[in-house]
């Protein structure tokens, strides 16, 4: 499996995504923004067809639309927390612009029948070149060290935004900072799993941890290795079995996860609840 | 009529240029089966966005996707693959909604499920050989190659979800708008819930295969988001959530008939272009005459 060309760089990209996925997923699901993080990778798409009408590259599009968009899904969520009716209103009217640049796209290039489109959609881990590659680790670590680097004062502006901009943590740059960065990750996933599946690897993972345990550095932890995990697991199954896409399988291998964590979290608490009937309260 | 029917463009002059659309078979059953469409994601749209339930009605929307994938690959009507699946989701999407957990656990759920039947969708549409350029019809639908047939079983499914949420309206907005009081005084909460995930799902398959299952969400959210913008009053924000949806179907089908570029373009633009400019206008309004506007608490 390690000496074909394709998987090892399909693997040491994957491993890079996945970290930034687990890490920056575990934020998401705990600031309760996994709407906005599903808009994002639907603007991922339209931004990724918009370069191919355009004829710059795919990668260009993608950075400047989803960073883009997680600003002004901050901008957008300033006033109203979790307004999820204006995410999608706006990224319903995103996809409608995706559509036209497909529909551009397709007319266009006579060739392809919309395998751009598919591409976007649901990603090309297999067809990664090295310089991909390599840039896909290096802005992936740059993102997780973003991301740690904010990590204690996102945390507390997460948990109690009020006392926190009492403290003086600046909560509305942070937020902003923070869909930026989302927008970052969710452009590098998108390359690897495609713009529809990347939500997987951001929600599941992270949603798994958050089952498990309750203290963030811990939960941090388990959501980026849950989800490097996950690659491998999908890529290994996709590997030994060539008819079965690699972006599914890593999808539904994370999804996999989460479900064994629920069913995990809930034995757990059964059983803590039947030999110690006062404490066994339901974790919320 | 079908031979009387040339494409001659837009003439500027309204009475030929809508004589001009209908004169085509293919365009009367797409009016049709939006107008159809229009009304029943008007009204259901506009309980979906007053029960905060977005990212639940787009999940069901994605769910459609690996439903049609994989009645065609089985062989089955590819109807039945929409029906099955979102009846399915809304299933699951109860049992999530139902564990009263924290908001972000149960948004982490929801996309995990949504990423799941995304997933499943590609997988069947790859092992279903030389599909892939059907994908896009899948995704984005066809508005325009609908049949008779289509058209009656939308009206039907249309009018069987119509009437459900007529028929539970009374209690279904006492319940979406403060549940715990609602439990109190004895209306069964938790199975309104689950029905409406139901109806939901169905109007979303139905309304899966005209607008693709991309961009059923487009008709869905924002008529409801702008008429609840308008007014907070039920009955006239379902009438006028209907409004919303109707208009910009049709405009959204005549400029796509009198242009190169796709219908679902034109229909996300118009309602997204009515949405933001009563989300400016209102300020204004309300600012000048705060008595006639009174801001929800």
């Amino acid at each position: 499996m390690f000496a074909q060309e394709f998987m090892r760089n399909a693997l040491i990209a994957g491993t890079f995504v996945g970290l930034a996925c687990g890490l920056v997923g575990y934020f998401v699901v705990l600031r309760a923004q996994v709407f906005a993080g599903d808009a994002l990778s639907h603007v991922a798409f339209t931004g990724a067809l918009a370069a191919l009408v355009i004829g710059v590259d795919m990668r260009a599009g993608l950075f400047a639309a989803t960073i883009l968009g997680g600003i002004v899904l901050g901008l957008l969520g300033e006033r109203a927390r979790a307004d999820d009716v204006t995410i999608g209103s706006f990224f319903a009217w995103t996809l409608g612009l995706g559509v036209l640049f497909l529909s551009i796209f397709t007319t266009k290039s006579s060739g392809g029948n919309g395998t751009g489109g598919v591409r976007v959609l649901f990603g090309s881990i297999f067809g990664l070149s090295t310089r991909d590659v390599r840039i896909s680790v290096a802005l992936s670590v740059a993102a997780c060290l973003l991301l740690l680097a904010i990590a204690r004062p996102l945390l507390f502006a997460s948990l109690d935004a009020a006392v926190a901009a009492a403290r003086g943590v600046p909560v509305g740059g942070l937020g902003l900072g923070f869909l930026a960065l989302v927008g970052l990750v969710a452009a590098q996933a998108s390359q690897a799993i495609g713009a529809l599946l990347l939500l997987g690897l951001l929600a599941a993972p992270a949603g798994a941890a958050h089952r498990l345990t309750t203290s963030p550095f811990q939960g941090l932890l388990v959501s980026g290795t849950l989800a490097v995990g996950s690659v491998w697991l999908g890529l290994t199954l996709s590997y030994t079995f060539p008819t079965l896409p690699p972006s599914s399988m890593i999808v539904a291998s994370a999804v996999g996860v989460y479900v064994l964590a629920v069913a995990a979290a809930k034995v757990a608490v059964t059983r803590a609840s039947s030999s110690h009937p006062i404490v066994g309260s339901r974790s919320s | 009529m079908v031979e009387a029917a040339i494409f001659q463009g837009l003439s500027w002059n309204p009475v030929t240029d809508v004589r001009e659309l209908v004169s085509f078979p293919f365009m009367v059953h797409a009016l049709e089966a939006g107008t159809i469409v229009a009304v029943m994601a008007g009204v259901i749209g506009w309980f979906m966005v007053l029960r905060r339930q977005t990212f639940a009605g787009h999940t069901l929307s994605m769910i459609a996707f690996p439903g049609a994938a994989a009645a065609s690959l089985v062989g089955l009507p590819i109807m039945l693959g929409y029906f099955g699946f979102c009846g399915l989701g809304a299933l699951v999407l109860a049992a999530i909604a139902g564990t009263r957990r924290s908001l972000g656990a149960e948004s982490a759920a929801i996309g995990s499920l949504q990423a799941l039947a995304l997933a499943l969708g590609f997988l069947f549409v790859s092992l279903y050989h030389g599909v892939l350029n059907g994908l896009d019809s899948l995704l984005f639908g066809t508005f325009l190659g609908i049949t008779s047939r289509q058209v009656e079983v939308l009206l039907v499914v249309a009018a069987v979800t119509v009437a459900l949420v007529a028929f539970a309206a009374r209690p279904l907005f006492f319940a979406s708008v403060d549940a715990d009081v609602a439990r109190a005084g004895g209306v069964p909460v938790r199975l309104l819930g689950f029905g409406f995930l139901l109806v939901l799902g169905l109007s979303v398959a139905e309304t899966s295969q005209i607008t693709g299952a991309l961009l059923v969400f487009a008709l869905l959210v924002t008529p409801a988001a702008t008429a609840h913008q308008l007014t907070s009053r039920p009955g006239l924000g379902v009438a006028l959530s209907v409004a919303l949806a109707l208009v910009v179907t049709w405009l959204g089908l005549a400029l796509a008939y009198f242009s190169i570029y796709p219908v679902g373009f034109y229909i996300t633009s118009l309602s997204f272009a009515l949405y933001l400019l009563v989300r400016i206008i209102r300020p204004l309004v309300a600012g000048r005459a705060p008595s006639l506007a009174p801001e929800p608490a």
